[in-house]
């Protein structure tokens, strides 16, 4: 069976295709690694272990913030792009065309922050930006927004090509999500779930940039014309609507990989179901939906948005737990598991995810948002599921395609040790923020109390260990996504 | 039992909980079922799903019913008549805490076991408006928006000191930005 060849020939990487994909991820990873070091380095200051003045530190956590959700989303959309490419016809130019892009983004964002010193957030709360009591120039905010538009028109072209390419194999974006099969019918046993993934991320991603294209350019025409304003309640509804999909728009290109690959590991098929389809039917809505959770603490806004927010929020943990995780452990279940570092990645990442969701899912709560919301809680649940759940996922495919050029998993000593070595590093470093949000310590603060620092302290060490972990992860795939692909033709079955 | 710790313990459960049946599954992973055991281990699967479903289900209503229907934001757009008012304007990097009738800059006068209405405003970029209790955990909080008043309604059962911090960042005086008050036993308390 097709599906359970581990390394199949049409995830083959022609030249230009394996040079475009390489560029997508060691720039990715080399990304990580400078991200978590200043991540390192604001709980450091915290901790008190290391002097970083406030506006140093906010920069770094403008850097940082823009930076992590701009690099994921980079390796994830490489990681959609890679799957997606065997059903339908993707054009490399528009793939490319993303990431120049990117780059194009990231140096304005990186001057705005580091040469203008903007230090107004990745989320450029109205009128935060324009409003640096001389902290730094409309010009750096300016710049920080041109980057955030450069990198959402190459989504946007990258979307709108994946669109087209979904449109001409099945027909229409409902049928490619399936959405003949909810009610009855015999499901094409066949129908790619990162098929139905991409859909729906095309559709709900693409909705949350137009959303974050709208006020971005407003703010340029605020910056221009300082006459004009926003309504900032509005204005932070479109920021949150933007970012809330951006985000969560990389763990549904990221979970492509556990669709793809968790199966030829487990050497059991991992068949599409009707639950399946039902889920990320949900999902698509949820997403779109869901981002008033952001704004709970914004009680002008009308009573509805904020219900909708807490029940959504809810409602949206039933396709993690009841599909995804569900099927990716019943997939494995006494399966005869070959274990190997993608395979543990693999697993990892359902564990980041489920675990990660339920304390997001309770601050999505009205009654505990008005005690956890900017605490260190939040920080705490999106770090869970991305350091723990998105990242792991891309590691993963990273780790199986360097495996492909030997035709057999990677499994050496380090390997096996700098997955435990994350795990511990990464779940110290999240219990850490979460224990502080309990106590109430505040977000996004170059300062704390006295009372504070020792969770800092526990925090820095856990996320010292991710560093350390990723390091090791990033020169071990760098050195073999440079290797010449000899073996690369070669294919077997697993199991 | 202080709410934060209720909320944690509710997490750390969960955590706990979803860390052990992957541990479970883990490490029964390795293990090949015999094949002809598969589809009464499969049906037996479903039977569980369904089983969660429905677990999940009750957990939705239940959770929803209790934390909603007792709404947690007041009406912001109908008087609250409270006794006690404080109107918070905040500005980049300090706060303004003042009571009707009492001159500007005056000690704020409130008494636990009354609702205290708090009418808060920004006169440039979003705050956020947190009120920590004298056991240093948030009491209550809202967002301070420009152009936007934002209304709590909070009894306060606790005497002492009360820290009031920027909960959303402002810039460069975010982490400086506090100001305090006190809560009095009522008369007669």
């Amino acid at each position: 069976m097709a599906a359970l060849t581990l390394y199949p020939e049409s995830e083959r990487l022609p030249r230009g295709e394996r040079i475009t994909f390489n560029l997508y991820m060691i720039s990715a990873l080399l990304l990580f690694v400078l991200m978590m070091v200043l991540g390192v380095i604001m709980r450091m200051g915290q901790s008190l272990w290391l002097d970083v003045p406030p506006d140093l530190f906010y920069q770094v956590l403008s850097m940082h913030g823009a930076g992590m959700v701009g690099t994921m989303s980079l390796a994830t959309t490489a990681v959609m792009w890679f799957f997606l490419r065997k059903y339908v016809r993707l054009h490399l130019w528009a793939f490319l065309a993303n990431y120049l892009l990117f780059l194009c983004g990231a140096l304005c964002i990186i001057g705005a922050v580091f040469v203008g010193r903007y230090a107004g957030l990745w989320t450029f709360l109205y009128p935060l930006p324009t409003h640096a009591m001389g902290m730094w120039g409309n010009g750096a905010a300016a710049c920080f927004m041109v980057g955030y538009l450069f990198i959402g028109v190459g989504s946007l072209l990258f979307y709108l090509d994946a669109a087209a390419a979904i449109i001409g194999r099945y027909g229409n974006l409902g049928r490619a999500m399936g959405l003949q099969w909810l009610f009855g019918g015999t499901i094409d046993p066949d129908h790619p779930k990162a098929v139905v993934a991409s859909t729906m991320v095309v559709i709900a991603n693409s909705l949350g940039i137009l959303a974050g294209a709208v006020v971005l350019v407003m703010y340029l025409v605020a910056i221009a014309y300082p006459e004009f304003t926003m309504n900032a309640l509005y204005a932070k509804n479109l920021t949150y609507w933007f970012g809330h999909m951006y985000i969560n728009a990389t763990i549904y290109m990221g979970v492509m990989a556990v669709y793809e690959l968790l199966a030829r590991y487990s050497g059991r098929p991992y068949a599409i179901s009707r639950p399946f389809l039902w889920s990320w039917a949900a999902s698509c809505v949820f997403v779109i939906v869901v981002f008033p959770h952001h704004l709970l603490m914004d009680y002008a806004q009308p009573r509805w948005v904020a219900v909708t927010g807490q029940v959504v929020s809810y409602l949206a943990g039933f396709p993690v737990f009841l599909v995804t995780v569900w099927g990716a452990l019943t997939n494995i279940h006494r399966s005869g598991m070959r274990w190997s570092t993608p395979s543990r990645l693999l697993i990892l990442s359902m564990f980041g995810w489920a675990a990660g969701i339920l304390p997001a899912i309770l601050d999505g709560t009205i009654g505990i948002n008005r005690v956890m919301h900017n605490t260190q809680w939040v920080p705490g649940h999106f770090h869970f599921y991305l350091l723990l759940g998105v990242l792991p996922m891309v590691l993963a495919l990273l780790y199986h395609v360097i495996g492909s050029r030997r035709a057999a998993p990677p499994d050496s000593g380090a390997d096996r040790l700098g997955v435990p070595v994350y795990l511990i590093g990464g779940m110290t470093f999240a219990l850490a923020f979460l224990d502080a949000g309990h106590m109430s310590v505040a977000r996004r603060m170059s300062s704390h109390l006295a009372e504070w620092i020792p969770n800092d302290r526990v925090g820095a060490i856990g996320a010292s260990l991710v560093l350390l972990a990723m390091v090791y992860f990033a020169v071990r795939i760098i050195h073999g996504l440079l290797r010449a692909p000899g073996a690369e033709s070669t294919a077997h079955a697993a199991g | 039992m202080i709410f934060q710790d209720l909320v944690w313990t509710i997490a750390a459960s969960g955590i706990a909980l979803v860390a052990l049946v992957f541990l479970y599954i883990v490490a029964n992973a390795g293990r090949a079922i015999d094949p002809a055991a598969l589809s009464t281990s499969q049906r037996r699967i479903a039977g569980l799903r369904r089983g969660l479903f429905w677990v999940l289900v009750l957990v939705f209503v239940g959770a929803s019913y209790a934390s909603l229907h007792r709404f947690p934001i007041p009406p912001q757009h109908a008087p609250l008549d409270a006794a006690q008012v404080v109107d918070v304007q905040a500005r980049q990097w300090s706060w303004q805490l003042s009571q009707p009738g009492q001159p500007p800059g005056a000690a704020l006068q409130l008494t636990a076991g009354a609702p205290v209405e708090f009418r808060v405003r920004s006169d440039d970029v979003n705050h956020g408006f947190a009120i920590y209790a004298p056991n240093g955990r948030i009491a209550i909080q809202t967002q301070a928006m420009p152009g936007f008043t934002n209304k709590i309604l909070h009894t306060f059962t606790q005497v002492g000191t009360y820290r009031v911090m920027c909960l959303e960042y402002c810039g460069l005086g975010h982490a400086p930005m506090v100001s305090s008050f006190d809560v009095a036993a009522p008369a007669g308390g």
